[in-house]
């Protein structure tokens, strides 16, 4: 029997939360989509026997927070335990099972102990391509956007589906990189099923129980203690964004009691005909980890830590989208949900909360035109991913172009010219687009790019706030709206789109500016005067905003 | 060999290190002398003369003199540097504030970035532009130039940072660019990014160029004062540097990329490792390191302390990877984790017991220090688990208190805990343990290596006392522990060739690799890296290293492929695929056939050839050693009180064996031989700690 001593309980979760971070990483290094290399857009868990979450790979992206939990609880109840072998692995990337659009696939796996199941491994990875129309909001229902695989056995005693691999394999576009993804998630849940199973026999365990236990127990007591701090009542909040053909209004109606915070979406507007309609997991997933970034951030996330927060929202409506709505650009809306979520609660913490951001990145996916592949063109593909501004902290000033809330690295313009035939002639800070205020919103950035070879490229739209700014709080004010333009083209570019730049044409696109917070009079009188000595903030917008005497 | 006589100076935070060494690896002298911050020449010059005098010889008689000091690394984190200025690309003043747009840190709201050392005020910029492979598109504005200087005055430049983009594949507007800049203004300090490093990705290389400005004047000044002052004193050989990737370079070179000094006094570390595990042949060890307040790890494998070619400085959350500076130069990759013996332990909020990263440091220090210390540190329990002895402690010069170390610990966490002192001591120590297990776990699956074969060797003023705690946490069942292990850097120093590594950055895909240009590029970084060596190893015999950095395309992970030191030829490519694959399928488990291979970074390492080691001697008889006197410990598998064998080193022979729990006690360290582990004496001196029983 093994000493199960506060301190030893301790050095037991320590080592839970080590091996799902050494499996995190396991997949990171291995995988071969750029948006998993750069963004850590992966997830990694584990979880006890009765499919409570234990631990979680803490990635770039905040959209598997709960995705991956639910998933694992709804593949347990689908393949009873009693009829798994020892190298077992379970697959499915439905969107509403796994996370939220088909690209995610979700690999579940049995840790076996003297012949016993003792607990499952899990990870999630965003593959490059599934076929259909690929990564875009075009298409009109899922089965537009690529193969959909319902919860099945990838792997059974060791041995991998040579069908259903090579039916992925025949419907994408990047048959090789997929393969090597899926190996790469095969590998990731192996490996953390073989560590969980080392840390039991170094630690004296037959079953993770009385740790589950415990691990869930100290969570959830020290999330309660933290939404004790959160003053009961309801708060509502709309957050109007630009959506596709039209504007939408998402709700949302935050429900604090002493123990349980519930945030519900009914009002919001319908879904959308093309993909940018968001499945409740992922909503719930980005809500969620708003509420996790101002009440208990420090807690880990896991069953304990979880279970206080609940999301739901009315069957069809565009944060519930219902099969078999598009959702391949779940991401677009799903990054603006944690604006909705922190309007609700900075009206319970107004000190803790900060004015909403850019919060949709500029995911900006570029790739050849059609007739480049006869005309003996340049073939290409790359994703630029750049940031506007974060809203602007109760006490600190916004960061000016830096990703929130998704956690992605903003492409360096040397390797993208390395590696694709366009020019990048500007990349700089966007004068006054930071919301004004006692602390500034984040700067948004220009950006230029023009071909390198006098040809033609295509660019894939799919962004927010062109029409409706970051708003700020308390007094602060919005930041500049994003905008896109194509040099000599009358009109404005749509935020949803898909965009052909022609030789000689320079397409120029500002990122939006975070919001700003408190009044901008109260701003420090040097802090304003350095803003203004760098020229983030003009001396027309200095007297016209802040009051600076000239 | 001739009669050689070599010095090595390590000047750290607290203390000057100095050893002696005759002929290849003798240790005449070995002295700890406290660093003089104001004037650290004057520290150095008092360890050398105590050395010299220990061993009755004279400065003349010195034939080398290797040098090794933080001041380059302090100067970064006290932001004690020049006043710098950036000159970018027109359409790039930003790259340093808007860097990866990145936060380091998901859940904080509240995160601060890392301070760049120079705002947007004193970032400048000037019309040019080079494209990726080299093409001039916009020629470099040599109009604008006047202007830029007046605004370089304005500014009040102490130094200047040029990055244009591009210039690793054509530096020919930098140099320019630094040309009129110096006719203009010759007293400035001008550090050039194709110079400094000249790899793809702007923002890494500006920072790095830009912190070489950083500390230029300062490292400039330092060395040439350094070395007029032991010419004073009568030494007659040149000074050599230790770097960061473990080589030793001129002081010429130093003063031009002073960055190459940062965190050379770790890398004396790795390289004494390394230069241990091919005496003993050990194939693959971790290298543990733990002080005051880090701990430092390093993967060596074959004899080699693993690569890297970028790490972090002042990072805005300490131990946060992502939340400093990115500095791309060649160094030795070790990891660095917020645990020492000063390491503080606390409850949290959620009542969980946590060791690090903040640390009592040397001061206040540790309770039992009496020094003013209130928090518990990792000393602490180590006192009262009973594994730092009172009275053999550091030689004497401290005074330790057992009592109130137990005190704090029962007070501040105990009763959390529903324990007493012991019980919290216990717990302090299994958690800073596994929390540098974790950590090096965490840095070999990075790395694609397995942990548990290897062997570690530890030193440190704490390693050899946290050793077999922290290799039983990880898995590892063999310990190494040299003589010497309170001053392995300075040691390491010794054992480091002459070398300088290049990477530069040529974008190409295996299979349409430009052979032609490829050659010309390779040969012209084996010319430039020989001509550095040969300034410090005039007459030696030197070996060429070439090595592609290759990887899938699409993918992130590099894997170095070395390279035959001569021009590439068409046949050569097929070898190379396959040296690939066979590389990754070594860390992936399979290739992935049909997938580009692509290359981004080529490097070039020119190195004096290192003497191989002496043959292992046979080893010596065992004889085990019945301890003459006992102590009372915590054993570290029960946690209960149980008696552990007490004896100095010197008493050891080789041979000697002593079954744990034992305490095995020298001036600066002492070493813990847990309850599952038994020691032994090698021929060579060192002990040999290994783990042959489960329990205890």
């Amino acid at each position: 029997m093994s000493d199960l001593s506060p301190a030893r309980l301790q050095v037991m979760w320590n080592r839970l939360l080590a091996v799902v971070e050494e499996q995190g990483q396991t997949l990171i290094r291995a995988a071969f989509s750029p948006i998993v290399r750069e963004c850590g857009d992966i997830s990694a868990g584990i979880f006890d026997i009765q499919g409570r979450m234990l631990a979680q790979a803490v990635t770039g992206t905040p959209g598997h927070i709960n995705t991956m939990a639910e998933a694992v609880k709804t593949l347990r109840e689908r393949f009873p335990v009693r009829n798994m072998a020892p190298g077992d692995i379970y697959l499915t990337n439905d969107p509403w099972l796994a996370s939220g659009h088909l690209n995610d696939f979700l690999l579940m796996m049995p840790a076996f102990k003297d012949g016993r199941v003792v607990g499952f491994t899990s990870c999630t990875s965003h593959l490059v391509d599934l076929g259909g129309l690929g990564m875009g909001p075009e298409g009109s229902d899922i089965y537009d956007e690529g193969l959909l695989i319902p919860p099945c056995k990838l792997v059974e005693r060791g041995e991998v589906n040579a069908l259903l691999l090579d039916i992925v394999k025949a419907n994408s576009r990047e048959p090789i990189a997929n393969e090597g993804d899926i190996y790469a998630l095969i590998a990731c849940c192996e490996s953390g099923a073989a560590r969980l199973v080392t840390m039991m026999e170094d630690f004296g365990l037959d079953d993770l129980n009385d740790l589950a236990d415990h691990i869930i127990d100290t969570s959830r007591r020290g999330t309660l203690a933290a939404i004790a701090e959160v003053p009961e009542g309801v708060y509502r909040n709309v957050l109007t964004v630009d959506g596709y053909e039209n504007e939408l209004d998402l709700h949302a109606t935050l429900t604090v009691t002493k123990d349980r915070l519930h945030l519900d979406f009914s009002g919001t507007s319908g879904c959308s005909k093309k993909g940018i309609n968001v499945p409740l997991n992922y909503a719930t997933a980005y809500s969620v980890f708003a509420m996790r970034c101002i009440i208990g951030p420090d807690i880990p996330n896991n069953a304990g830590s979880l279970e206080p927060f609940e999301v739901t929202g009315p069957a069809g409506c565009i944060l519930n989208a219902q099969r078999p709505a598009p959702v391949a650009m779940r991401h677009t809306l799903g990054q603006m949900t944690p604006d909705l979520v922190l309007g609700c609660l900075s009206q319970a913490l107004p000190d803790r909360v900060p004015a909403e951001g850019a919060s949709c990145m500029y995911d900006l996916p570029m790739r050849h035109t059609p007739e480049a592949v006869h005309n003996g063109g340049r073939r290409f593909a790359v994703e630029l991913v750049h940031n506007g501004g974060t809203g602007a902290r109760p006490m600190a000033d916004g960061l000016s172009a830096t990703a929130y809330p998704s956690g992605v690295f903003g492409s360096q313009v040397e390797m993208t010219e390395a590696v694709a035939p366009v020019t990048i002639w500007r990349r700089e800070l966007l004068p006054d687009s930071g919301g004004a205020g006692r602390f500034r919103g984040g700067l948004g950035q220009r950006i230029e790019i023009t071909s390198a070879v006098g040809e033609p490229f295509l660019v894939f739209l799919s962004v927010e706030r062109l029409r409706n700014a970051a708003k700020g709080r308390a007094g602060g004010l919005c930041g500049a709206p994003g905008r896109i333009r194509v040099t000599g083209r009358d009109a404005d570019i749509a935020g949803k789109c898909e965009l052909r730049v022609e030789p000689g044409e320079r397409l120029i696109f500002d990122t939006p500016g975070g919001g700003g917070f408190g009044d901008p009079g109260g701003r420090d009188p040097a802090a304003l005067a350095q803003d203004v000595a760098c020229g983030l903030i003009s001396d027309h917008a200095a007297a016209a905003l802040y009051g600076a005497k000239a | 060999m001739q009669q050689s006589l070599r010095l090595a100076v390590d000047i750290g935070g607290t203390f000057t290190d100095t050893v002696l060494i005759e002929d290849a690896d003798r240790i005449v002298a070995s002295t700890k002398t406290l660093t003089t911050h104001q004037n650290p020449a004057d520290g150095a010059i008092e360890g050398v003369r105590r050395a010299l005098s220990a061993s009755d010889r004279g400065l003349g008689e010195v034939t080398g003199f290797i040098h090794g000091t933080t001041l380059a690394t302090n100067a970064l984190i006290e932001k004690r540097g020049a006043r710098v200025v950036t000159v970018t690309t027109e359409g790039f003043r930003d790259i340093l504030e808007i860097g990866y747009e990145r936060r380091y840190s998901q859940y904080d709201i509240n995160l601060r970035k890392a301070d760049l050392l120079v705002g947007r005020d004193r970032s400048l910029t000037i019309r040019e532009r080079m494209s990726a492979d080299g093409q001039v598109l916009i020629p470099l504005d040599e109009g604008a130039i006047p202007d830029l200087v007046a605004q370089i005055d304005a500014a009040g430049a102490e130094a200047i940072a040029i990055c244009l983009l591009h210039s690793y594949a054509n530096p020919l507007h930098e140099q320019r660019l630094r040309e009129a800049i110096a006719s203009a203004r010759p007293g400035l300090s001008i550090s050039i990014s194709s110079e400094v490093s000249p790899e793809a990705r702007e923002f890494d290389r500006l920072c790095t160029t830009l912190a070489n400005a950083y500390i230029q004047p300062l490292m400039a000044r330092y060395l040439s004062a350094f070395e007029a002052r032991f010419a004073v004193e009568g030494l007659a050989c040149p000074i050599l540097m230790m770097t960061a990737g473990g080589g030793m370079t001129t002081v010429r070179t130093a003063a031009a990329f002073p960055i190459r000094l940062v965190e050379s006094g770790p890398a004396g570390g790795a390289i004494l490792a390394a230069r241990i595990a091919s005496e003993c042949g050990l194939e693959n060890v971790l290298s543990f390191d733990m002080g005051g307040t880090t701990a430092k790890l390093c993967l060596i494998d074959g004899g080699s302390p693993q690569t890297s070619r970028a790490f972090e400085i002042a990072r805005a959350a300490r131990f946060i990877k992502g939340s400093g500076m990115p500095v791309r130069i060649p160094v030795i990759e070790m990891i660095e984790i917020g645990a020492g013996g000063g390491s503080i332990a606390a409850i949290d909020r959620l009542g969980r017991l946590t060791v690090g990263p903040q640390s009592a440091g040397s001061e206040p220090g540790p309770v039992a220090f009496g020094r003013g210390g209130t928090q518990p540190t990792v000393s602490d329990a180590d006192i009262v688990l009973g594994y730092i002895r009172p009275e053999t402690f550091a030689e004497g010069q401290f005074t330790i208190d057992p009592a109130p170390a137990a005190a704090t610990l029962a007070e501040t966490l105990g009763e959390r805990l529903s324990t007493g002192a012991p019980g919290a001591a216990d717990g302090v120590s299994r958690i800073v343990d596994e929390n540098m297990a974790s950590a090096a776990r965490m840095h070999a699956v990075e790395s694609g290596k397995d942990l548990g074969a290897r062997t570690m060797i530890a030193f440190g003023g704490n390693g050899p006392l946290h050793a077999c705690r922290v290799a039983r946490a990880a898995g590892i069942s063999r310990i190494l522990i040299p003589a010497n292990p309170g001053v392995g850097s300075a040691v390491g120093f010794l054992f480091a060739p002459v070398s300088y590594e290049i990477v530069r950055s040529r974008y190409s895909l295996l299979e349409t690799l430009d052979l032609g240009g490829i050659n010309a590029l390779l040969s012209g970084m084996v010319a430039e890296a020989t001509g550095v060596v040969r300034q410090g190893a005039p007459a030696a015999d030197t070996a060429v290293g070439r090595t592609a950095f290759m990887r899938y395309h699409g993918q992130g992970h590099e894997i170095e492929i070395p390279l035959p030191d001569r021009d590439l030829q068409p046949d050569d490519i097929g070898p190379l695929t396959t040296a690939f694959e066979t590389a990754y399928s070594r860390q992936f488990s399979r290739p992935v056939p049909g997938m580009s291979i692509e290359i981004l970074n080529w490097s070039v390492r020119v190195a004096t050839r290192a003497e191989a080691p002496a043959a292992s001697s046979a080893e010596p008889p065992e004889s085990t050693l019945a301890p003459d006197s006992k102590r009372t410990i915590i054993c570290d598998l029960s946690g209960k009180p149980r008696d552990a064998a007490f004896v100095p080193r010197e008493n050891l022979a080789p041979g000697s064996r002593i079954t744990g729990p034992a305490l095995i006690a020298e001036p600066q360290t002492t070493t813990f031989v847990g309850a599952d582990f038994t020691a032994r004496v090698d021929a060579r001196g060192n002990l040999v700690l290994t783990r042959d029983r489960i329990g205890g």
